[in-house]
């Protein structure tokens, strides 16, 4: 089972890819099913199913590595959606096989929140310490721990500078099996990468990565 | 709650009545046939590796147990992509940047405060609640991405084109910016600053491109009219309009 943060969708600088085909003219859902996909995940956000991030996106990076290079986008939302409401028990695959609700599973209840997430998502008007400050320079941590994390590969073990605090933000980490581990509230930042400390020769004289990363991913440089 | 409603529906009926379910979704004899040996397919499979064949078909029967364990409206779901395909689009975004054209105040307070400034058109809500907004200008030029999945401004853009979330655009867009640019037309000099803005967090961004000359005159509607998408995303510049309409 993927369970490293550095897993296949942690793509930011991988080669090998080809080109980027944008379509002319497409539409905003190329199938029917894409959008109900896209419409059952926002509604299922009030059951405490679909608003707690970083176990969704834990779900898609789960997806094997083969597979996630080959799934269309909402092929992984969709497996990563069904993957979410077996493991809460939500639906079967008896369920899901036959198309028809088994009277004798319970329903959920509903809840605004994930456990063990009681601050969710978004700014929070919190007062803690920030450990760093504008102008800082930090360094991207290397070897984050299992589970889903957001900080990409191409920061870790490099330098960057602190360039906007954007104020306190809870964690969305999970641990390896997809629980988010708790909120953990903390200063996200831009911290900006020069395209020479990220790339090295590849990288161009002038040009910059603009990332925002949570505090527990930097250590002072 | 649907459990209440079914109470009294034994186990052998659900099957029954289950098998019968599937039939009638897949349209022909047999379907119950292949329902089973699908089931028995994907019992073999590990969790999370359930390749998902006939998508379609299975999307359809995950609505209608949710349907029918009444969490789910199907109306609401129709509301939902309605919304996508006919009203939360570029066309916000593209608002938000001729008014920046046309209003130098606004345009302060949008460098300033995107969350708010964007707020005066009520493009907020998810994934639009903390807005950046970075400015295009003849030394720097500014383009979005999100390398670890795919997070996008849904208020003021809409959903993202698939190209953006495709692994080429999220591999190459940090480490060969001006490769990926030049492949959408657009041929920077070296002298000119790339900032690529990896939308890793909770912030999500918006390129303010750079007005094309000549267009000075025009309406904020018709300045609108002239804003793609793209633009916005940083990979294309706002081209002026073909005959010159100022």
């Amino acid at each position: 089972m993927n369970d490293l943060p550095d897993g296949i969708h942690d793509m930011g600088g991988m080669g090998g890819m080809g080109p980027v085909e944008p379509e002319p003219d497409e539409p905003v859902f190329h199938e029917p099913w894409e959008g109900r996909v896209y419409a059952l995940r926002r509604l299922l956000v009030p059951w405490g199913l679909g608003g707690n991030w970083g176990s969704f996106r834990f779900a898609q990076e789960r997806v094997p590595a083969v597979d996630y290079l080959r799934f269309s986008y909402y092929e992984r939302w969709f497996t990563a959606l069904v993957d979410v409401l077996r493991a809460n028990g939500v639906v079967s695959e008896t369920e899901l096989t036959r198309g028809v609700a088994d009277p004798e599973a319970p329903v959920p209840a509903r809840r605004e929140r994930p456990p063990r997430a009681p601050l969710g998502f978004g700014l929070l008007d919190f007062d803690v310490p920030a450990r760093f400050r504008v102008g800082d320079t930090v360094r991207g941590r290397t070897v984050p721990p299992p589970g889903h994390s957001r900080l990409p590969r191409y920061t870790q073990g490099k330098c960057g500078r602190v360039v906007r605090d954007n104020g306190v933000y809870a964690l969305q980490d999970t641990d390896r099996r997809g629980q988010q581990l708790g909120d953990f509230p903390q200063h996200v930042y831009t911290v900006r990468f020069t395209s020479r400390e990220l790339w090295g020769a590849r990288g161009a004289e002038r040009d910059t990565v603009y990332v925002e990363l949570w505090e527990d991913y930097l250590e002072r440089a | 709650m649907a459990g209440s409603e079914h109470k009294g529906v034994g186990r052998r009926k659900f099957i029954k009545e289950t098998a019968a379910g599937a039939a009638g979704m897949a349209g022909g004899a047999g379907a119950a046939g292949a329902a089973e040996s699908a089931q028995e397919r994907h019992e073999h499979d590990h969790d999370h590796q359930v390749v998902p064949d006939d998508i379609a078909l299975r999307v359809r029967a995950l609505e209608s147990i949710l349907v029918e364990k009444e969490m789910i409206d199907p109306a609401a779901l129709d509301a939902v992509v309605d919304a996508y395909e006919n009203r939360i689009g570029p066309r916000n975004g593209a608002q938000v940047v001729a008014r920046a054209w046309t209003d130098p105040e606004y345009k302060a307070r949008l460098l300033a405060d995107g969350t708010a400034a964007i707020g005066e058109f009520g493009f907020l809500g998810a994934q639009g609640e903390h807005m950046v907004v970075v400015e295009n200008t003849p030394e720097v030029h500014n383009l979005v991405v999100c390398t670890l999945c795919s997070c996008y401004p849904w208020p003021t853009l809409g959903l993202p084109p698939v190209w953006y979330k495709s692994a080429p655009y999220r591999a190459r867009a940090v480490i060969e910016p001006r490769a990926v640019l030049r492949e959408f037309g657009v041929e920077l000099p070296d002298d000119v600053e790339v900032r690529v803005w990896d939308s890793t967090a909770e912030i999500r961004y918006l390129v303010l491109p750079e007005q094309p000359a000549g267009t000075e005159g025009l309406s904020e509607e018709a300045l609108a009219e002239l804003v793609s998408r793209d633009s916005m995303i940083g990979v294309a510049r706002v081209a002026a309009p073909p005959e010159s309409a100022a």
